[in-house]
Order: structure tokens, then C-alpha cells, then sequence
């Protein structure tokens, strides 16, 4: 094992690029019309242009930057739901992601029986759902509805159990994007709350987001992407400030 | 922006590759044992929502087969005279749609099974075969009543008395091969769909053949007739027709229901049981193919859809 460094990585990315094809034909009959044609198909679009990150074990990391500038789909690469076209990314432990909470959900389904089938989903064992389902519905306040079908829920008792489901799986990695803002103030707290004591644990968190002061509180370093490059990586508050201004 | 990379760089080459996973690899079929328990929840969701809000809820599993069988005999049996030649037809002609149905509901369940949840897909990664593999358990789960229905009707005709352990041997051999197949066309066009819906349509397009290339309305001595005796065609094209895995089911399943309880039944097609070994290695064949196609494709799955 080697040592260089005082902290273990837990995330490296190492020289990803990923390319987008725009697509200018929708069928197969667009296709074989376009190829007769001598049209061009596809244009491409690059969305990462070689990132190189590591993010040691226990941090708690932002990544900032404007809208499209490729923030969520590095997060997409670490979470494994795309794949870098060049490049590679290794992650240690158990990752989980926080992305869009509730993709899960099936409105049909009771409250209780989404519960375990999205903790499923996010690769959760059964016997460790079972031990933590209390805790989930107690952390989501919301008891009375459990057996109720959740397409009767309000949104944001909806995207309290979902968010109370994706936090409370076993994971070594969280990564977040984008939906600090759930629900109203008292819950907000809780969660902040919940990060922070996920943070102490010494789990790593990836968080992306546009909202500064959550990022501001949670984060002890910032990596600021432009158009597919990591322009700043370093103290949060000198990100903040680059992305602010 | 200097620092870091440098550092970065290091990194890389002082980190052992070994304790890391690379995200998104996925091991195919075997993460589906290890996600054995989502696939149960993904079986139970598909199988109680189905009908949900409906009053006759599983009802309609019944009602669906038995009027298409009503037709079938109705116009084929009654109108067309086509059973002349198969005796006990009500019988022969069920026991060979129910397979049909087991067949056309799990390729298009599967096909359909990544497009179906993209909100997922695009999202989470989890290993996407599970989707289909739980829609092709699904339609076998709502085979079970058809195959119910047909166990009353053979039982009634006494065929208790006239079973054997090959027969029942034949119903799980017929509906694995058929399954097995379905499975693995059902990934091939699945992956498709993804990027081009129109491998929707060509599956409606081939479920409709399969009702025809099947011996369910007809006999295969029929087919044998038609193209030894009338067109003088090699023999080695009706063995062509017999290896079709969706034929082999069909006739298995005639083997095992429908010849116990029939007395003057016709002889059974030439190498049933070695078409039975054929069949299946033609769907595992079928399934490891469909296999490799999804997992080139699976990795542009989120981003296509």
C-alpha cells in the first residue's frame, strides 16, 4: 500500500472525455434517407474534455460551474450510469447517488413497499432494509401515509421519502445532485443535519449544486468546471467566489 | 491551475488499481442472481400492478385467451372446417396458443422493458437485464392461469389417467425453451429499441408470424404435405420448420396436453426429443447472442434514451 499522500482516494478520475452525439436522425427510415442523402448524421458534442480529479476518502467536495458545463455528467461517469469515451474513472466502496431522488417511485405502489423497492434499487440487501425501514419512515415524518399509495402524496411528501430512502443507504460515496432543496425549512435543516453527520462518519460526498449556501457549509473544497475543464480546484470559498461573481 | 495536476498525476501512478471498481461494468446475466431480491420486487410490482384499478382484475388473464381460442375455433374449427384431420381440436389449438401467448408476451414485455423504464435508466445504474428478465418471469407468471385453464379442460377429459412423466417433463421443457428464447430476442431488439423505436414495430411484425409458423391452427403433417408432396421440396426444410424453438414449445406442450386425451391422434413430428436438445441450445445460443448485442449497447443506454 503505498502512502504518498495522508489521505486514501476514494474517487479518481483520471483524464475522462466524454462526447455527446447529437443525433439529427430519429428512425431508422431518417437514417437510411440521410445516408442516400450524404447527409451528415450525427454532430458531435464535447462535454468533458479530460478531467483529472481525485477526492480523497472522508472529503466533502462541490462542484460548481454554470448550467451545461458538464458538472452532472461527471457525476453520471462516477456514478456509473454512463461511461467515459476516453479515460477512466475508479471509485472505492460502495457509491450511491443522490440523483433525482424518487426515479424509483412506482405511483401505484404503497409508500412501504417503495421504500423497499427503491432501496433496492439503489443496492440495498434485505435484511439491511428491513433493519433500517423504521428509521427511514420516522426520518421522512411521514407514518401516517405509509400504506397510502404514494400518487395520492403531495410533491413534497413524495420527495421526503425519496430522499429519506436514498440517504439511508450503506454507502462509503454519496453523491448529490441538485436536490438540497427538498421540502420546506425544518426538513431542509435535517438533512444538512444528515449530511454532516454522514461527513463525520468519514463517508465522502460529492456534492453539485447551485445553492451556495448549503455548499458553503457542507464543502471544505471546491472544483469549479467550465465547459468541460476543471478550471479551479482548491478552498471552497475561492470557488464560491469564482462561480458568484 | 498547476499544483494539482501535477499531484494528481502521481496519484495515479502510486494508486493500486486492485481495491478500486470501475463503475458501470457491469457482469451481465450474473449481476441478475446477485440483484436476485430487486428482481423479486420488480416480479411483484409488475405482477400486482397490472391490474390494479380494474374490477375484474385477473379475470382478464382469463378472458383474453379464451377469446381468442373462442375465435379460432369458431372460424377456423367450425367455419373453415380446418380440423378435419385433428381430432380433439378445441384442445390441441389452446394447448398451442397458450405457448404462443407465453411467447409473444414475454418478447414484447422485454423489448420494451428498457424503453419502459428510462426514468431509471438514465438515472441509477443498476444492471439493466434485470428489467428484462423480470418482464419475461412476469408474462410467465400471468401464463399460469391459461395453463391452469387448460389442465381443467385436459382433466376432464381424463387426462389423469393417460399421463406420464415425459409429459410433464415436456410442459417445463417446452416453456423453458420458449422462455429462454424469448429472453434472448427480447434483449437483442430491447438494446435496439433504445435507439431505434422502430424495433417495436418489427417485434409486433414477427409476433404476428409466429402465430402462423407455428403448428397451432394446423398439424405439422400438414406442412409436411404441402411441401414434400405438393411442392416436391428436400424433407430437410420441414426439419428446418421443427427447429423453430417457438414449433418445439407448441408441439410439447401438444405432447403433453393434448395427445393424452386424444385417441386417434396423428404421429408425433419426427426427433421430438432430439429436437427438444436442438431447440435448446438454439435458445441459449438465441440468449448469449442477445446477451453480447445488449452489453455493447448497454453503455450508451443512458444517453440515448
Amino acid at each position: 500500500m503505498s502512502e504518498q499522500t495522508t489521505i486514501k482516494p476514494s474517487i479518481i478520475v483520471d483524464g475522462v472525455h466524454k462526447r455527446f452525439t447529437l443525433n439529427h436522425a430519429y428512425s431508422l427510415k431518417d437514417t437510411v434517407v440521410s445516408w442516400i442523402k450524404r447527409r451528415k448524421l450525427t454532430s458531435e458534442f464535447e462535454a468533458l474534455k479530460g478531467i483529472d480529479l481525485v477526492i480523497g476518502q472522508g472529503e466533502s467536495v462541490a462542484i460548481l460551474g454554470l448550467n451545461g458545463s458538464g458538472k452532472s455528467t461527471l457525476l453520471k461517469m462516477v456514478s456509473g450510469v454512463m461511461e467515459p469515451d476516453e479515460g477512466q474513472v475508479l471509485t472505492r466502496g460502495r457509491v450511491a447517488g443522490l440523483i433525482e431522488v424518487g426515479a424509483g417511485f412506482h405511483p401505484e405502489l404503497s409508500g412501504r413497499e417503495n421504500v423497499f423497492l427503491n432501496a433496492a434499487i439503489l443496492g440495498m440487501k434485505q435484511h439491511e432494509i428491513e433493519a433500517r425501514y423504521d428509521e427511514i419512515v420516522a426520518f421522512s415524518e411521514i407514518e401516517q401515509f405509509i400504506d397510502q399509495e404514494v400518487k395520492h402524496y403531495s410533491s413534497g411528501m413524495f420527495m421526503r421519502l425519496a430522499f429519506s430512502v436514498a440517504i439511508h443507504v450503506e454507502l462509503d460515496v454519496l453523491l448529490v445532485d441538485e436536490i438540497l432543496s427538498v421540502g420546506d425549512a425544518p426538513f431542509r435543516e435535517k438533512c444538512r443535519l444528515k449530511f454532516e453527520e454522514l461527513i463525520e462518519q468519514g463517508k465522502t460526498l460529492v456534492v453539485v449544486s447551485h445553492d451556495m449556501e448549503m455548499v458553503r457549509e457542507l464543502c471544505t473544497r471546491g472544483i469549479v468546471i467550465n465547459k468541460g475543464d476543471v478550471i479551479y480546484d482548491g478552498e471552497i470559498e475561492g470557488a464560491i467566489a469564482l462561480v458568484d461573481k | 491551475m498547476c499544483g494539482p495536476v501535477t499531484e494528481t498525476r502521481d496519484l495515479f501512478a502510486a494508486v493500486p488499481r486492485s481495491e478500486f471498481d470501475t463503475p458501470g461494468r457491469s457482469r451481465g446475466l450474473i449481476d441478475v442472481v446477485r440483484w436476485r431480491y430487486l428482481l423479486r420486487l420488480l416480479v411483484r410490482t409488475g405482477v400486482t400492478t397490472r391490474y390494479r384499478n380494474s374490477v375484474l382484475g385477473w379475470t382478464w388473464s382469463y378472458v383474453r385467451p379464451a377469446a381468442q381460442f373462442l375465435v379460432f375455433w369458431v372460424v377456423l374449427g367450425l367455419f373453415m372446417n380446418l380440423d378435419r384431420g385433428i381430432p380433439n381440436y378445441a384442445v390441441y389449438l389452446f394447448s398451442g396458443i397458450v405457448v404462443i401467448n407465453l411467447f409473444s408476451e414475454a418478447f414484447k414485455n422485454a423489448t420494451t422493458s428498457i424503453v419502459g423504464n428510462a426514468a431509471l435508466v438514465r438515472k441509477v445504474f443498476l444492471p439493466r437485464q434485470l428489467f428484462a428478465v423480470s418482464a419475461v418471469i412476469v408474462a410467465f407468471v400471468h401464463f399460469l392461469p391459461q395453463v391452469g385453464l387448460l389442465l381443467v379442460v385436459c382433466l376432464f377429459l381424463g387426462w389423469i389417467t393417460h399421463i406420464s412423466l415425459l409429459s410433464v417433463l415436456a410442459i417445463f421443457a417446452g416453456m423453458i425453451i420458449v422462455m429462454v428464447f424469448a429472453l434472448g430476442l427480447g434483449l437483442f431488439f430491447g438494446a435496439i429499441n433504445v435507439r431505434f423505436r422502430d424495433a417495436e414495430n418489427i417485434v409486433e411484425l414477427m409476433l404476428l408470424l409466429a402465430t402462423w409458423a407455428s403448428p397451432v391452427l394446423y398439424g405439422w403433417y400438414q406442412v409436411q404435405d404441402a411441401i414434400v408432396g405438393t411442392l416436391g421440396w428436400p424433407q430437410w426444410i420441414v426439419d428446418l420448420y421443427l427447429l423453430n424453438p417457438i414449433t418445439q414449445g407448441v408441439e410439447l406442450f401438444h405432447f403433453a396436453f393434448w395427445r393424452p386425451v386424444t385417441d386417434a391422434a396423428f404421429a408425433i413430428p419426427p426427433g421430438l426429443a432430439w429436437n427438444t436438445l436442438w431447440t435448446f441450445l438454439i435458445a441459449v445460443a438465441t440468449l448469449l447472442f442477445g446477451q453480447f448485442v445488449f452489453r455493447r449497447l448497454e453503455g450508451r443506454f443512458a444517453q440515448d434514451l
